[in-house]
């Protein structure tokens, strides 16, 4: 018990250490001063003279956009025929089928957009062709995406007017070069050196102590686990993601699988902080999402340790907490601890099956997704927090009765009412997600599907509303965990989860990227006597209460419908 | 927007070759260096292999001490967690029928000495270990169905605690192939 205390704080610390300079340096690396990885500019001059790109070019927030667009359409297309014909391709060693084109369709989009619903099990649904060449490549380059999006809008606030958000291509490829790459690499070679397979031979079959024929899945697994934590993506190699003990050998893999998936989202909010030369306001927002991750962790941790009351009536000790669906090796704290890290962060992967924690548990995991702005994934986090910022400044011009300001820049009608259209999306989607599933569910049982509606719950009651509601919120949050027991590998679930995966993971990045071109190029309006000051702990606190409000306001009643009621059924 | 799709193309193409060939082939070159030499740590006994260190089995005879619960059926090629939800009346019925399975095996038990992971199913289904709890109340079942002193498996059990990594950071655990190797051995 101690000695698992002991282990997450140890764990958090670690990310510290790491996270905080490793902002400092995202900052300086951005903004072209020099840092000591400057010996990798010929790797990158190499890579722009074979594209025939320009990184100098400066470009608007409309172009911004559209580079970006390009490139992520042209991955879409891409993955699908690579998954669909995969069968047919080289490195399946195993000898897997290809995927089915609403398969295909909801599996591409859902890595494209840094999401990876994982519809399909690694062990059979997948080839170590596209595990690598889709699966990884998009790992990297959907986070490379999420953080040049990010860096757009810091630049928005670096100079006090500018035109230029600065080049994509520019920051995609340091992004690369400069952090996923150099990361990845050292992890997945602990990774390896701990147990995680890192060779291309197929499956193995042995027989066992007790003379059983049993056949183990295997692949080069290694390299794709580090990049899906640190580009905070969450697709593992094995169905079970990181509880499989070849994807997560140990304790000690488990902390760095932990630590590499928070390191990024915690540098680029102090990298925001020093680019745009505000270090305070990083610091503010910082400390704000930090208290909102300890909101959510301490009541899970709490509800995953006291054991699952069912089961204690029973009989049984639950000297170590509640164990279904949890690995010994890990223990109920770190799994806690785990688990709301990965949902807050949009990470995803799971190292526990979230369908099987405390009514509780699961009511945290599902709103440290719906709020999806406490550090939040690569890049993207922070401009979800953004849209909150705005909506701030907004109301508390309201209050006090003075025009909205932030940073420097009149926030007006325009900017106020993208960031209003960006808040209402993710209650949208989920709400008339969850809402249209139930729907079918109810009325449609018996649609010819591969998985019949009224077989894709698990569980009954309240505890199956809550695995369609998740499985939305998931896709709006571009998470990627689920209640796995959810049958969703069917034509409604691989359809309606791709459209809200891409909706709610694209709207999002142009909002507030839009937002910072259309402030960034307004005249500077100097700090005076009468400005709302936005680094100050007082508006941080301001921030976090319009997170509240709105967040409760939107979610309160979806919630009261699955894992609170369920919990309140529990207490009888 | 042309260019752009001539330059997201190319681009796409060289990132493919640094990412998804030069990247992971430096990492399968480093992990030929590991244990199990990237394939995977497996053991052997007398030169046959009988299982992976990371994997777990199936372990149900009374010779052996049990392993957890699986949902997968310990099929190393299909990981899977039950996924059941904790109201579920029918996964606590089978909670219910693990209790009763262990308490037949082992009536010298109080349902109160049974720990939690013993009862459920891991979330890989893979679940390599128990926890010393676990293995201790086994301890006389074992050593009664091999004729062995208790206090001769008592060691053996505590022998094979493996203590938290640094002897600090998180829970410990029993390798259950790993003991049950040691306890074949034992009786020769």
């Amino acid at each position: 018990m101690n000695t698992e205390f002991l282990g997450i704080v140890v764990s958090f610390l670690i990310t510290l250490l790491i996270g905080i300079p490793l902002g400092k340096y995202l900052a300086k690396m951005f903004a072209g001063e020099r840092v000591w990885t400057d010996f990798l500019k010929p790797l990158e001059n190499g890579i722009y003279k074979l594209s025939g790109i320009n990184p100098k070019e400066p470009m608007n927030w409309k172009q911004f956009l559209k580079a970006m667009m390009t490139i992520n359409i042209l991955w879409l297309v891409y993955g699908f025929f690579m998954l669909i014909f995969q069968d047919k391709l080289p490195l399946n060693p195993d000898g897997n089928p290809g995927q089915t084109p609403d398969l295909a369709f909801n599996t591409i989009i859902s890595f494209v957009v840094n999401c990876n619903l994982q519809h399909y099990s690694g062990e059979s649904g997948a080839t170590y062709l596209t595990q690598h060449f889709i699966f990884m490549f998009l790992h990297f380059t959907s986070a490379a995406t999420g953080i040049a999006a990010a860096v757009a809008l810091f630049n928005a606030f670096r100079d006090k007017t500018t035109e230029n958000l600065g080049n994509f291509w520019d920051y995609f490829v340091k992004s690369i070069t400069r952090l996923l790459l150099p990361l990845a690499i050292v992890v997945a070679l602990i990774l390896a050196f701990n147990g995680t397979p890192s060779s291309y031979a197929g499956k193995d079959q042995f027989i066992s102590m007790q003379g059983d024929t049993v056949n183990v899945s295997r692949g080069p697994a290694a390299a794709m686990i580090a990049i899906k934590h640190l580009g905070t993506n969450g697709g593992g190699w094995f169905g079970v993601n990181s509880a499989h003990p070849l994807e997560n050998p140990n304790y000690l893999t488990n902390m760095v699988e932990i630590i590499s998936q928070m390191i990024i989202p915690i540098a680029m909010i102090i990298a925001f902080g020093y680019y745009i030369r505000r270090k305070k306001l990083g610091w503010v927002i910082f400390s704000m999402m930090t208290l909102g991750m300890l909101m959510l962790m301490i009541p899970t941790i709490s509800s995953e340790l006291g054991g699952n009351p069912a089961i204690a009536k029973m009989g049984i000790s639950q000297a170590t907490g509640a164990m279904e669906g949890k690995e010994v090796r890990f223990g109920p704290m770190a799994t806690g601890y785990w688990s709301t890290l990965t949902t807050i962060v949009s990470t995803g992967s799971v190292n526990s099956m979230h369908d099987s924690t405390m009514p509780l548990t699961g009511c945290w995991q599902l709103l440290g997704m719906m709020i999806n702005g406490f550090f939040g994934g690569c890049g993207v986090g922070i401009l979800n927090y953004f849209i909150y910022l705005i909506i701030a400044v907004f109301i508390s011009g309201l209050m006090v009765g003075r025009t909205p300001e932030f940073l420097g820049h009149k926030v007006e009608a325009r900017e106020v009412k993208i960031a209003a259209l960006i808040t209402l999306l993710s209650p949208f989607l989920i709400m008339a997600g969850t809402a249209l599933a139930s729907y079918v569910y109810m009325a449609h049982g018996n649609a010819d599907w591969s998985v019949k509606p009224s077989a894709w719950l698990n569980n009954p009651g309240f505890h199956g509303f809550s695995e369609m509601l998740y499985e939305m919120t998931s896709a709006n949050a571009n998470n990627g965990s689920g209640f796995e027991g959810l049958g969703d590998n069917n034509i409604f679930w691989n359809v309606s989860t791709g459209f809200v995966l891409i909706l709610g993971r694209f709207l999002p990045i142009f909002g507030p990227v839009a937002i910072a071109g259309l402030l960034g190029r307004k005249k500077y309006v100097p700090e005076s006597a009468g400005t709302l000051r936005t680094d100050t702990f007082t508006f941080g606190i301001m921030t976090f209460a319009v997170i509240l409000v709105l967040n409760a306001l939107s979610y309160f009643p979806a919630l009261a419908l699955g894992p609170l009621a369920e919990y309140f059924s529990m207490l009888k | 927007m042309k260019t752009y799709l001539l330059q997201a193309l190319r681009l796409t193409i060289v990132l493919i070759v640094l990412l998804c060939v030069i990247y992971p082939l430096i990492i399968m070159f480093g992990g030929k260096l590991s244990n199990g030499h990237g394939d995977g740590e497996t053991v052997k006994v007398n030169g046959k292999v009988v299982g992976y260190v990371a994997i777990g089995q199936k372990f149900d005879s009374p010779r052996y001490f049990w392993s957890r619960p699986s949902a997968a059926g310990y099929n190393a090629a299909g990981s899977a967690g039950s996924n059941k939800g904790s109201s579920n009346p029918d996964y606590l019925k089978d909670v219910n029928s693990r209790i009763d399975t262990l308490m037949k095996y082992q009536p010298y038990l109080k349902r109160s000495d049974i720990p939690a992971d013993l009862v459920t199913a891991s979330g890989s289904g893979l679940d390599p270990d128990i926890s010393p709890e676990a293995a201790r109340i086994q301890i006389r079942r074992v050593a009664a169905n091999r004729k062995l002193d208790e206090k001769q498996v008592e060691s053996l059990v505590e022998n094979h605690i493996q203590q938290p990594l640094l002897g600090l950071l998180g829970p410990k655990t029993v390798n259950v192939l790993k003991l049950n190797i040691a306890l074949d051995e034992l009786k020769k």
